[in-house]
C-alpha cells in the first residue's frame, strides 16, 4: 500500500472538483475493493476522496414510476428495501448472491459498478497484465484462465467483470446518473462497462472528473416471472463461473417480454438483444430457452481452462428462465440450486 | 475417579477466547515496538543482484531495512537449522545469503515505528535479480521422481500377483498442493528485556522447539531466549518448525536492540508449507471372491531443492487389508519451490484418499458392496510387523456408522438414485491413522487451599489440550474443575515434543497422571505421620486423591484432607515435576480407524455437487472429551468436504507463482458447503495402549472423508474423478 493523501468531499461539487484536480485520486465510498487493490499495491491512488457522506443516499420514486437509488446506498440496505423487494426481486436477488453479509453492508450501489475483475494476474504485481499495466501483455491468455472471458473478449484482455448487481441492473435495463465537469448525464448501464478492446485499462465509460450519483431502475420491474442464478465453485461467498439474470412477461404460458443478462463471462454484463427478441411471442419451453441460450452465446470462444463456461453458461440461462417462467427463482438462502 | 474424564466438559479457555481476553502471538504489547514488514522475492530460482532500499529508508518512521548484506549474524551451519522436526537437506535460512530458491521467499525486513510505514516502504525496495531457469510443476517433472523412502519393506511379488489377478485396478489419483490457512496469521513478538534476553511471543506448535532452534541459530544461551505461545489459533501441522517470520523478528530485535514485531499476511503465508501436490497410483489384484492378492502404492511428491519432505503417504494398506503381497514406494521431485511441511494427517489425508478411491472401484469392479469388500479384506493384524493392535474397533466403525447412515437402503448400481433434479450418491471410505504417545513432563504445584497449577511446555493449538489437561488433574487429585489452573506453551515449563501426530491428549494426559502420583505419594507420607492416621500404614497403590482428601481406594471413608494433611506436616505447597515415558511395546501396534459416510447430491446439468449427509464412526480408543472431541472430527470433516471439492493451491508454472493466494480464491468450504454432520464414537476399551485407553483424534477426522465424497459422487453420476479437487467442470466434461 502506498502513502496517500485524503480528503473528504463536502459535496458532489467539491468531489468533482477534487477528482479533476488530480488525475491519480480515486473516490472511496465502501473501499471494499478498492483497498483491497490497494493493498496489492494494484491501486496506487495519490488521494483518495472520501465521498461517503455525500447525501446520495436516498431510494425514491419519480414522478414516471422509476425508482432513483443513490449511489452510496449499501448493498445490503438496497437488497432489503421494500420497494426492491416487491418491485424489483431480480435485482434483491443478484445483490444477496454477491460477497457477504459483511461487505454487502459497507459496500455501495456506485462503488459496486466500479469494481475490478478478479482476474489473478491483475491482482498479482510480479506479473504481466494489460489492465494493470497497459502494454505489457496478458498473461491470462495462455495462463490460468479457467474463470475468464467468453464473449467479447480482445487480443489484449480476456478478464471478466466480477459483479452480481450489474447482471441484474443490465436486465432491468438501468441508467446511471453521472455528474461531472460539464455537467449531469445520464447513460444506460449496459453502456457503462467497456468491452476490453485495446484499452483493457478503461473499465468503464465515466469521464474525467465524472462520479456516479444514482442509479434509475424503469417502472417495470418483472416482479412475477424472474430469476437470478449463480453458479461458482462453492455454495456461497465466491466469484460467478456463470451467473444469469431473467426476467420474463408472460401471458399465459407465452412471452411477451424477455430480458437476460449473463454475468462472469464478459468484460461487461452480457445482453443480447436478439435473444430477447427471438423470445418474444414464443412459448415458454425449454426449446425456446435453449435457442435463446445459443443467441447469447453466439460467437463465444474459450482458451486454455474455460471451455467448459461455453456449455455451462447456455445450461445456466436455460435453467434461469425456466425458474423464472414458473416463478420458483433461485433462493440465494437455501443451501441448494433449485 | 472419573468425574471428568470422558464427560463433555467445556473449554476452560473458552471464555478467554471468545472475550478477546485471550492473547495471540501479534497481540502482545512492549514499551517502544516496532513493526517490520518482510519483503518477498518475485522469482522463483535464481540470485539478488542488487537491493536497494534508499527510498524505502527516506520514509518518515522507518527505522531499517534488513537484508542479507546487512544483517546480525547467524548460525553457518545446517546442524543450527535442523528443528527437531526437520526433514534431511539443508534447512531454509531466511536472509542469510543472496540466492532465492522460492517464490514469496523473505528477502528483507523492513522496521518502522508503525506497521502501515513499514508495509508502504517495502514497497520501496529495489530489487535486481539474476534469473536462473527453473521447474514448478510436479506433473511436467514426472520423469525425475526419485525413490526416498518405502514405508513398508515389500511382501511377496506384488507385481506378479497384480499380473494374475482375476480383477486388477490400477489407477493414478491426484492430489493437489493445499495450504493450510490457520485463521490466526503467522506473527512474533520479539520482546528487547532490559537485561538484553530476549521474549518471543510467537505462534507455533512447539515452544521448546523454537527455543532449541533460535539457540543455535543466534548462538545463543538457553537462558537469553524464552519463547511463549500461550494460545494459537489454528495450525494444522503448519506451525511444527519455526517459521521465518520468527528468525525475521528476532533478528531485527537483535539488531535495533528493541522489541520487533512480524505479522505475515494472509499472502505471505503462502510461502510457508504447504500440503505438497502428490500423484498416488494404487494397484489392486484381487481374486473373484473378493480377497486381496496383490497391493501396490507409489506417491510421487513434490519436495524442495533443499529438503527431502516425505510422508508415509502409501503404506496404510498394511494396515488396513489383509493381502498376501504388497509393495509401497515414496518418490519425490525436487522443485524449485518451498519445502512442503505436515498438515492434518500427513500422508494419509493423501494416501488414504486414493487408496480408498480405488478400493471403490475394486468393489464396482467385484460387483461387491463396499463395506463387504472391506470386511473380506479386513486385516486382524499390521502386516508389515506381523503384530496386533492394541485395539481395532474398525468392523464397529463400520456396523455403526452404516446403521446410522441407513447403508442398507443402497441401491448399488450407480446413477440409480434421484430426487428431483439431483443424482444421489451413497459413499464410504476407510480412516486410519496413527497412535502415537511422546514423552511429557508436567509440574503440579499444590496448594494447601486445594488448588493447584498444572503447567507443561506443550501447546493448545485450538484442539483443547487446557481442556483435558485440566480434566485429567481434576480427577487426578480429586479437586474441581474450577481448582485447576493450566499453564502451556512457555519454553521454561517441563518438556513437551511439538503438538503434532494426535500425540498429544494421550502424552500429556499420562504426564499429568504420573506428576499426580508423586504428588498423593508425597500427601500419603504426610497423612500417614498424623496421629491416629486412618491411612496409616497404607500403600499408595491403595490410595486415591478424592474430593479434596486422600483416601483409601477401597474405602473413602478412610480419609484425610489435603489440608489437613499439609497443615499438619507444616506444608504450604506440594510441587512435583515428572517425565513421563510410555513403557515400549513391540507386541502391538497401535492406529485409530474410521468409517466414513457420505451422501451428495449432484445436479448433473450444471455440474453442481452438494454434500448434504456425513456420518463419521471413529474407534479411538478412551474419548477424554466427548465434546471437544466431537468438535474435532467434525473440523475434520469440513475439511475433508474442501478437500474433496474445493481446496487447491493453483500455480502459474511460467512464472513460478502460487497465483490465489488468498481466502477468496483458495477455497474452502463456508457454510453454505457444510450440512448434516454425524460423528459417533464407538466404544474402544484399549488395555495396552496406555493406562486410560486415549490414542488422540487430531489427524483422524479428516482421513477418509474426501475418499468418501469421491465415491458417492461416482455412485451418483458414474463418473470417476481422480483428480482432486472434485470441481463442476470436471463433473461436467
Amino acid at each position: 500500500m502506498n502513502n496517500f493523501q485524503y480528503a473528504r468531499a463536502t459535496d458532489v461539487a467539491d468531489a468533482i472538483r477534487l477528482l479533476a484536480a488530480d488525475l491519480g485520486a480515486k473516490l472511496i465510498a465502501g473501499g471494499t475493493n478498492l483497498i483491497d487493490l490497494m493493498k496489492e499495491n494494484v491501486e496506487r491512488p495519490s488521494r483518495l476522496i472520501d465521498i461517503s457522506r455525500l447525501p446520495l443516499r436516498n431510494v425514491e420514486e419519480t414522478a414516471d414510476g422509476s425508482l432513483r437509488i443513490g449511489a452510496l446506498v449499501p448493498n445490503s440496505d438496497l437488497a432489503y428495501h421494500p420497494l426492491i423487494e416487491q418491485r424489483y426481486p431480480l435485482l434483491a436477488s443478484a445483490i444477496l448472491a454477491g460477497a457477504s453479509a459483511q461487505l454487502r453492508n459497507m459496500a455501495s450501489v456506485g462503488g459496486n459498478l466500479m469494481q475490478r475483475t478478479r482476474c489473478p494476474y491483475f491482482y498479482d504485481t510480479a506479473t504481466p497484465c494489460n489492465k494493470r499495466n497497459p502494454g505489457s501483455g496478458c498473461s491470462a491468455m495462455d495462463g490460468l484462465n479457467r474463470n475468464h472471458a467468453i464473449l467479447g473478449t480482445s487480443a489484449a484482455c480476456i478478464a471478466t467483470n466480477p459483479s452480481d448487481m450489474s447482471v441484474a441492473l443490465a436486465a432491468l435495463g438501468a441508467l446511471v446518473h453521472i455528474a461531472g465537469p460539464s455537467g449531469e448525464r445520464t447513460i444506460a448501464l449496459t453502456d457503462f462497462h467497456r468491452l476490453p478492446g485495446n484499452t483493457p485499462h478503461v473499465d468503464t465509460n465515466l469521464g474525467t472528473g465524472e462520479i456516479i450519483t444514482a442509479i434509475e431502475l424503469p417502472p417495470h420491474g418483472f416482479a412475477q416471472n424472474y430469476s437470478y442464478l449463480k453458479i461458482r465453485d462453492r455454495m456461497s461467498y465466491a466469484f460467478a463461473l456463470v451467473s444469469v439474470a431473467a426476467a420474463l412477461e408472460l401471458e399465459g404460458n407465452a412471452i411477451s417480454g424477455a430480458r437476460v443478462a449473463v454475468g462472469g463471462v464478459a468484460h461487461k454484463p452480457w445482453r443480447s438483444l436478439e435473444a430477447e427478441t427471438a423470445l418474444r411471442g414464443q412459448a415458454a419451453t425449454p426449446d425456446h430457452f435453449s435457442h435463446a441460450a445459443d443467441l447469447l452465446l453466439q460467437g463465444a470462444t474459450s482458451r486454455s481452462h474455460n471451455g467448459f463456461k461455453v456449455e455451462l453458461a447456455r445450461r445456466a440461462i436455460v435453467r434461469t428462465l425456466a425458474q423464472a417462467a414458473n416463478a420458483t427463482p433461485q433462493s440465494q438462502a437455501h443451501k441448494k440450486i433449485a | 475417579m472419573n468425574a471428568y474424564i470422558g464427560t463433555p466438559t467445556s473449554r476452560v479457555d473458552g471464555r478467554a477466547k471468545v472475550t478477546g481476553a485471550a492473547k495471540y502471538a501479534g497481540e502482545f504489547p512492549a514499551g517502544g515496538l516496532v513493526h517490520g514488514f518482510v519483503v518477498e522475492a518475485t522469482i522463483p530460482c535464481g540470485r539478488i543482484a542488487t537491493i536497494d532500499a534508499s527510498e524505502t529508508l527516506k520514509v518518515k518512521g522507518v527505522l531499517d531495512v534488513l537484508t542479507h548484506a546487512n544483517r546480525p549474524p547467524l548460525a553457518d551451519k545446517d546442524e543450527a537449522w535442523k528443528d527437531e522436526v526437520a526433514p534431511e537437506g539443508s534447512p531454509f535460512r531466511p536472509l542469510y545469503d543472496d540466492k532465492i530458491k522460492f517464490n514469496g521467499q523473505p528477502i528483507a525486513l523492513v522496521i518502522a515505528e508503525d506497521w502501515e510505514s513499514a508495509k508502504f516502504a517495502a514497497t520501496l525496495v529495489r530489487v535486481e535479480y539474476e534469473q536462473q531457469g527453473f521447474a514448478t510443476d510436479l506433473e511436467g517433472e514426472r520423469s525425475k521422481a526419485a525413490e526416498k523412502d518405502r514405508p513398508h519393506k515389500p511382501r511377496g511379488d506384488a507385481a506378479a500377483a497384480l499380473a494374475r489377478a482375476d480383477v486388477r485396478h490400477e489407477a493414478d489419483y491426484v492430489i493437489p498442493t493445499e495450504h493450510h490457512n490457520p485463521m490466526e496469521l503467522y506473527a512474533t513478538t520479539a520482546i528487547w528485556e532490559s537485561d538484553g534476553k530476549l521474549t518471543i511471543y510467537d505462534k507455533t506448535q512447539g515452544v521448546q522447539n523454537v527455543h532449541k532452534f533460535l539457540c543455535t541459530v543466534f548462538d545463543k544461551k538457553p537462558d537469553d531466549i524464552r519463547v511463549v505461545s500461550p494460545y494459537v489459533g489454528g495450525a494444522f501441522g503448519s506451525g511444527l518448525r519455526p517459521q521465518y517470520q520468527v528468525v525475521l523478528a528476532t533478528l531485527g530485535a537483535l539488531a535495533l536492540k528493541r522489541s520487533v514485531r512480524v505479522v505475515l499476511t494472509r499472502q505471505q503465508m503462502y510461502g510457508l508449507g504447504y500440503r505438497p501436490m502428490t500423484i498416488e497410483r494404487v494397484g489392486l489384484g484381487a481374486k473373484s471372491d473378493g480377497t486381496l492378492d496383490a497391493v501396490t502404492h507409489e506417491a510421487i511428491a513434490v519436495t524442495s531443492r533443499y529438503e527431502d519432505f516425505a510422508r508415509n503417504d502409501t503404506g496404510w494398506a498394511e494396515q488396513l487389508y489383509s493381502s498376501p503381497n504388497s509393495r509401497f514406494s515414496h518418490k519425490l521431485v525436487h522443485l524449485d519451490v518451498s519445502t512442503p511441511c505436515d498438515m492434518r494427517a500427513p500422508g494419509a489425508a493423501s494416501g488414504v484418499c486414493a487408496l480408498e478411491c480405488a478400493m471403490d472401484e475394486l468393489s464396482v469392479a467385484l460387483k461387491l458392496d463396499p463395506i463387504e469388500l472391506r470386511l473380506k479384506c479386513y486385516s486382524d493384524r499390521d502386516q508389515s510387523e506381523n503384530l496386533p493392535y492394541t485395539s481395532k474397533q474398525l468392523h464397529e466403525c463400520y456396523a455403526r456408522g452404516a446403521e446410522a447412515f441407513g447403508w442398507s437402503r443402497r441401491s448399488p448400481a450407480p446413477r440409480s438414485m434421484r430426487d428431483g433434479k439431483e443424482l444421489v450418491g451413497w459413499g464410504m471410505a476407510t480412516g486410519v491413522w496413527e497412535a502415537l504417545q511422546m514423552p511429557v513432563a508436567v509440574r503440579i504445584v499444590l496448594t494447601s487451599n486445594g488448588h493447584a497449577e498444572v503447567s507443561c511446555a506443550a501447546s493448545d493449538i485450538g484442539t483443547g489440550t487446557y481442556t483435558i489437561v485440566a480434566q485429567v488433574a481434576a480427577d487426578a487429585l480429586g479437586l474441581p474443575i474450577e481448582n485447576i489452573s493450566v499453564r502451556l506453551a512457555d519454553s521454561t515449563l517441563p518438556q513437551a515434543p511439538v503438538e503434532g501426530g494426535s500425540w498429544m491428549a494421550a502424552s500429556s494426559a499420562h504426564a499429568v497422571l504420573a506428576a499426580a502420583e508423586e504428588v498423593r505419594k508425597e500427601l500419603l507420607g504426610l497423612a500417614g505421620k498424623m496421629p491416629g492416621s486412618p491411612l496409616a500404614g497404607a500403600e499408595l497403590a491403595d490410595t486415591a486423591l478424592i474430593d479434596g482428601s486422600i483416601a483409601r481406594a477401597d474405602d473413602n471413608s478412610r480419609a484425610v484432607t489435603i489440608a489437613d494433611a499439609m497443615r499438619h506436616g507444616g506444608v504450604e505447597r506440594i510441587e512435583k515435576e515428572k517425565l513421563n515415558q510410555f513403557a515400549e511395546d513391540k507386541k502391538h501396534a497401535r492406529n485409530t480407524h474410521s468409517a466414513v459416510f457420505a451422501e451428495v447430491r449432484v445436479d448433473e446439468e450444471l455440474g453442481i455437487i452438494r454434500v448434504t449427509r456425513i456420518v463419521s464412526a471413529v474407534a479411538a480408543g478412551r474419548i477424554l472429551n466427548t465434546k471437544t472431541g466431537r468438535s474435532q472430527i467434525m473440523g475434520g470433516v469440513v475439511w475433508g468436504i474442501g478437500m474433496a471439492l474445493h481446496e487447491e493451491t493453483v500455480m502459474d508454472h511460467r512464472f513460478g507463482r502460487i497465483m490465489n493466494a488468498n481466502i477468496a480464491e483458495y477455497h474452502i468450504p463456508v457454510n453454505a458447503d457444510v450440512h448434516d454432520i454425524d460423528v459417533i464414537f464407538v466404544d474402544e476399551a484399549d488395555a495396552h495402549i496406555n493406562k486410560l485407553g486415549v490414542k488422540g483424534l487430531g489427524e483422524i477426522g479428516i482421513v477418509g472423508v474426501p475418499a468418501s465424497i469421491a465415491n458417492a459422487v461416482y455412485h451418483a453420476t458414474g463418473k470417476r474423478i481422480r483428480r482432486f479437487p472434485i470441481t463442476l467442470d470436471k463433473v461436467l466434461d
